[in-house]
C-alpha cells in the first residue's frame, strides 16, 4: 500500500494545474494512464479565452463581457457566479502562464495576440499558432518537473474508495507490472477528462473513455447535466480529426454543394462564428436537405485566406489536412462534418471543486461546476481546466491542513483491491464470451444513433433498451489475451463498465429533459422551457439505475433571454 | 489486399528473446498503421501491446520502426508503404518493456537534466512579457516537438553512448535559450558544454531526417554550440574582472 496526502488522477491540464497549486509541504502524486504529455489536452488547437483587450478591435473588452458571452452561450444553464469567477481569474492567469513559459503568439508591440472565436462578442482567444493545448500542457508539465512532482505513469485507476462519506483512496491497475495496487490518500482530485469515445464519431483521443466520471458516480457522487454533449461542427470527414474553430476565427467559410455560405440562412449577423451547437445543427440540416457532398459533409474553405496566413496561423491544421486527408487547404476546401467533441456534464462539484464526499475534488472536463451549461464556447475549456484545476489543488490542500481527515483505512482499500483482483481472475478464467472491443463498438454506434445532434423520445428510449442488452452481454465478457502487463483488453473491460453508466445517464437525462437547450435538441420539444427546465440534472447511482433530481441554476445578473446571433 | 504483418513480440521475463509473429490482415482504404495495429489487436490478438493516444500526430505516443523506418504509426498511411510484407518493430536505442512498448527512461532523464522550464527574472510583469512576434516565431520551430523519441531512437551517438543527452533534450534547451523571456544563468547552459551534451553530436543529422514535426533538432544543437563558445569566453572575462 502506497500512501499520499493528495492523489491527483489525470495528467492533463486540470491534473497538472492541481499538482502545481498543491501545498508543497504535502506528499502529492499524480497518477495517469498515459504519460502526462500524452493526455488529451495536448490536442487542443485554437486557444484559451481571457478578456485581455489586446486586439485592436477589442479595446473595451472586459471580464464581465466574457462572462456574459459564456452565460448566453451556455443557453443560461451555467451558474453565473462560477462563470464570473472563471472569467475574472482568466486575465491574471494568462500573465502567469506567460511567465511560466507558454509561447503565446504576439501582436505588433509584443503583447499576447488574440483571435475571434465562436459565440464571443470580442476577439479574446489567446493562442500559440494552432497548438495551444500542446504548449499549455508541455509548459505545465515543465513546471511540475521544476517542482519535483511525483508521477505514477501508465497506471489506470479502477475505483475510488469512499467510506462513511469520506474519500480514503484508490485502487489501480499498474500496466507496467500487471499488478492491482492500492493507494491511500487524505484527499483525491480527479482530472480524468471527458468520455468522447462513447460516441462513434468523436474528435477526442482514442483514450478518452471517461471512466473517472463513472468511478465517482459509483462511489456515490452525483453526476450533473450529462445529457449535454457538444458536437463540434468541423471534424475532418472520415477521420473525425478536429479542424479548430480558429479556422473560422481566422476567416474560413462554410460552403454547401450549391457553392453557398449557407450560414447566411441561420445566423446572418455572425455567420460562421455562431456558437457550436447552432453551427453543428445548421450543417446537419444542410446535409439532411441534400445540400451536402456525398450526402455526408460540407466544405470548410480557407483558400481565400492565402498561403501566408494559413502557414503562419494554422500550420497544424494544414499539417493534419496534408497527412490525414491528402489535401492542402491552401488550394482545396476541407471536407468536414460534425462530431462529438466535449462533455459539458460531469462530476457534480461546486466553485471550490468540492463534491458531497469529503476529501474528493474534481476539475476539468470530468467535472461540472457548471461554467458551460448547455453549450460550451470554444476556448473556454482549456480555461476551465486550468482555473479549476488550480482551485482543486488549493481546496484539497486546505482540507488537509485544516485537519479535515480522520485517519486512513488501509484495510478497506486493500479489500477493494482484493475484490478487483479476484474479479479479474474470474473473468480471465472464462474461456468464451463476448469480445469487449465488439461491445464497445456497439455502444458507440448506439450512442451516435440514439443520442446525437437531433434527439426525440422514441430514439432515446430505443437507446435505453439497447443499452440494457449491452449490459446483459457485458456480464459474460471475456478476456482473450493471455497477457497481464499492458493488457489493453483489461483496461477496456474496466472502463467499458463505467461507460455504460455514463451512457445511461446521458440517455435517461436526455429523455427526461423535454425541452431544447444548447446542445440538447429535442425535435419533439423544439423550444427552451425556462419555467420547467432552468435547472441542473443530477443523477445518483443506485444498483437499479440512476435516480434523478434537479437543482436550480445560479442566476445572478443576467436574466435568461432568447439566444439570437 | 491481404498483407503479412511481421510484428516484434517480447514479453520478458516470460520470453527469453524477442521474436517476430506474423499476422495476415486486410487494411481498410485510408487506414493508418495505428488503425491497422488496433484492428489486428482487436480482431486477432488482444495480447499485442503498443502505445497510442491522440491518433493525430500530436501526443508523441506511437513512434515505431515500420519497414526499417522510424515514424509515427498514426501518421503513416498503410497504402504509402507499398509492400506485401510490413515489418513492425519498436524504437531502437530504448529497452523493450513489452512488444512495441519501450522504456523512455533515458529520454526523460535527459529531458529532466537540461532543466526544461523557463527561467525568467523576477515576478510576472503585470501585462505579460513584451516579446517580438519574430522572436516567438524562432521559438516555434522547437516547440512543435511532441517528445515522441524518434530522434533519440535514430541517433547513432545515443546508440554508442547511453549517456548522450540526445537531440530532443538539447533542442528543448535551445528553445529556452533563444526565448527572450528566459534568463537562465550560464551554469545552467554549461551543463551541456561537454561530450555527453552538445559536443557529442556527430552531425550526421539523422534526427532532422526522422523528425515527424520538422523540428530539425540539429539546428538547436548547432545553435547551442555557438552559445557555448560565446558563453565560455564571456564567462572567462567576467571572472577575470
Ligand atoms: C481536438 C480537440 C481540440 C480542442 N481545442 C480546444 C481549444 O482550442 N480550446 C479549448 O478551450 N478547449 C479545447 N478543447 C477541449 C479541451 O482540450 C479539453 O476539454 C481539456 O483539455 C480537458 O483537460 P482535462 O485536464 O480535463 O482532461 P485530459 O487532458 O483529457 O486529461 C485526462 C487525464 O486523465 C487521465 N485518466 C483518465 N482516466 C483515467 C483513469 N481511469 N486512471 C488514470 N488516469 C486516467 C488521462 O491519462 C489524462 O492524463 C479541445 C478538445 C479537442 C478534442
Ligand atoms: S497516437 Fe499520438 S502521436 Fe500517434
Amino acid at each position: 500500500m502506497v500512501s499520499h496526502d493528495i492523489l491527483i488522477v489525470g495528467g492533463g491540464l486540470a491534473g497538472l494545474a492541481a499538482a502545481l497549486t498543491s501545498d508543497p509541504k504535502l506528499k502529492v502524486a499524480v497518477l495517469s494512464k498515459v504519460h502526462p504529455v500524452r493526455s488529451h489536452s495536448i490536442s487542443a488547437q485554437g486557444g484559451i479565452n481571457a478578456a485581455l483587450a489586446n486586439n485592436p478591435n477589442a479595446k473595451d473588452d472586459t471580464w464581465e463581457k466574457h462572462a456574459f458571452d459564456t452565460i448566453k452561450g451556455s443557453d443560461y444553464l451555467a451558474d453565473q457566479d462560477a462563470v464570473e469567477l472563471m472569467c475574472k481569474l482568466a486575465i491574471p492567469l494568462m500573465y502567469e502562464l506567460d511567465h511560466m513559459g507558454v509561447p503565446f503568439s504576439r501582436f505588433p508591440g509584443g503583447v499576447i495576440a488574440q483571435r475571434p472565436f465562436g459565440g464571443a462578442g470580442y476577439p479574446r482567444t489567446c493562442y500559440a499558432q494552432d497548438r495551444t493545448g500542446q504548449v499549455l500542457l508541455h509548459t505545465l508539465y515543465e513546471q511540475c518537473v521544476k517542482k519535483g512532482v511525483v508521477f505514477y505513469e501508465e497506471v489506470l485507476v479502477t475505483s475510488l474508495v469512499v467510506r462513511d462519506g469520506r474519500c480514503v483512496g484508490l485502487v489501480a491497475y499498474d500496466m507496467g507490472t500487471g499488478e492491482i495496487r492500492s493507494f491511500a490518500a487524505k484527499a483525491v482530485i480527479f482530472g480524468t477528462g471527458g468520455y468522447g469515445r462513447i460516441f462513434k464519431l468523436s474528435t477526442n483521443a482514442y483514450i478518452n473513455f471517461g471512466s473517472g466520471i463513472g468511478m465517482a458516480y459509483r462511489a456515490g457522487i452525483p453526476i450533473k447535466d450529462l445529457e449535454f454533449v457538444q458536437f463540434h461542427p468541423t471534424a475532418l470527414y472520415g477521420k473525425n480529426i478536429l479542424i479548430s474553430e480558429a479556422a473560422r476565427g481566422e476567416g474560413g467559410y462554410l460552403i454547401n454543394n450549391k457553392g453557398r455560405r449557407f450560414m447566411e440562412d441561420y445566423t446572418p449577423t455572425v455567420m460562421e462564428l455562431a456558437p457550436r451547437d447552432i453551427v453543428s445543427r445548421s450543417i446537419t440540416t444542410e446535409i439532411l436537405k441534400g445540400n451536402g457532398f456525398e450526402n455526408a459533409y460540407v466544405h470548410l474553405d480557407l483558400r481565400h485566406l492565402g498561403r501566408e496566413k494559413i502557414e503562419k496561423r494554422l500550420p497544424g491544421i494544414q499539417d493534419i489536412c496534408i497527412h490525414f486527408a491528402g489535401l492542402d487547404p491552401v488550394d482545396t476546401p476541407i471536407p468536414i462534418q460534425p462530431a462529438q467533441h466535449y462533455s459539458m456534464g460531469g462530476i457534480d462539484v461546486d466553485k471550490d471543486c468540492a463534491s458531497p464526499v469529503k476529501g474528493f475534488y474534481a476539475a476539468g472536463e470530468c467535472a461540472c461546476v457548471s461554467v458551460h451549461g448547455a453549450n460550451r464556447l470554444g476556448g473556454n475549456s482549456l480555461l476551465d481546466a486550468i482555473v479549476f484545476g488550480k482551485i482543486a489543488g488549493l481546496s484539497a490542500s486546505r482540507f488537509i491542513n485544516e485537519g479535515g481527515f480522520a485517519g486512513s483505512k488501509d484495510a478497506e482499500i486493500d479489500g477493494e483491491a482484493g475484490r478487483l483482483t479476484s474479479d479479474f481472475e474470474g473473468i480471465r478464467k472464462r474461456d468464451k464470451g463476448h469480445n469487449v472491443y465488439r461491445l464497445l463498438n456497439d455502444l458507440k454506434i448506439l450512442m451516435s444513433d440514439k443520442a446525437g445532434i437531433y434527439r426525440d423520445a422514441k430514439q432515446l428510449r430505443e437507446g435505453i433498451d439497447g443499452l440494457g442488452r449491452l449490459r446483459e452481454a457485458y456480464k459474460d465478457a471475456c478476456i482473450y489475451g493471455s497477457c497481464t502487463r499492458f493488457c489493453q483488453e483489461f483496461v477496456t473491460l474496466v472502463e467499458f463498465d463505467y461507460m455504460m453508466d455514463l451512457a445511461e445517464a446521458i440517455l435517461r437525462g436526455a429523455d427526461l429533459r423535454t425541452e431544447t437547450r444548447g446542445s440538447h435538441f429535442r425535435t419533439d420539444h423544439p423550444k427552451r422551457d425556462d419555467e420547467s427546465w432552468l435547472k441542473h440534472t443530477l443523477a445518483a447511482y443506485t444498483e437499479k439505475g440512476p435516480v434523478f433530481s434537479y437543482r436550480a441554476v445560479n442566476v445572478d445578473k443576467y436574466k435568461p433571454q432568447e439566444r439570437k446571433y | 489486399m491481404s498483407t503479412i504483418f511481421k510484428i516484434l513480440r517480447f514479453d520478458p521475463p516470460k520470453d527469453e528473446q524477442p521474436h517476430f509473429q506474423e499476422y495476415i490482415h486486410t487494411p481498410k482504404p485510408g487506414d493508418t498503421m495505428l488503425e491497422v495495429l488496433k484492428d489486428i489487436r482487436d480482431q486477432q490478438d488482444p495480447s499485442l501491446s503498443f502505445r497510442y493516444s491522440c491518433r493525430e500526430a500530436v501526443c508523441g505516443s506511437c513512434a515505431l520502426t515500420i519497414n526499417g523506418e522510424i515514424g509515427l504509426a498514426c501518421r503513416t498511411q498503410f497504402e504509402a508503404l507499398k509492400t506485401d510484407v510490413v515489418v513492425i518493430e519498436p524504437l531502437p536505442n530504448l529497452e523493450i518493456i513489452k512488444d512495441l512498448i519501450v522504456d523512455f527512461k533515458p529520454f526523460w532523464d535527459a529531458y529532466n537534466y537540461i532543466q526544461p522550464y523557463l527561467q525568467p527574472e523576477g515576478e510576472a510583469p503585470p501585462k505579460g512579457h513584451c516579446v517580438d512576434e519574430k522572436d516567438m516565431e524562432e521559438v516555434y520551430q522547437f516547440i512543435t516537438c511532441i517528445l515522441c523519441g524518434s530522434c533519440y531512437a535514430a541517433c547513432p551517438v545515443a546508440t554508442r553512448d547511453g549517456r548522450y543527452l540526445g537531440p530532443a533534450a538539447l533542442a528543448k534547451l535551445y528553445r529556452f535559450a533563444i526565448d527572450p523571456r528566459d534568463k537562465r544563468p550560464w551554469p545552467a547552459l554549461a551543463r551541456v558544454d561537454n561530450p555527453t551534451g552538445v559536443w557529442g553530436c556527430d552531425t550526421v543529422f539523422r534526427c532532422n531526417d526522422v523528425c515527424p514535426k520538422e523540428v530539425r533538432p540539429a539546428d538547436g544543437i548547432e545553435g547551442l554550440r555557438r552559445r557555448m563558445v560565446v558563453g565560455r569566453t564571456k564567462h572567462l572575462f567576467g571572472r577575470k574582472k
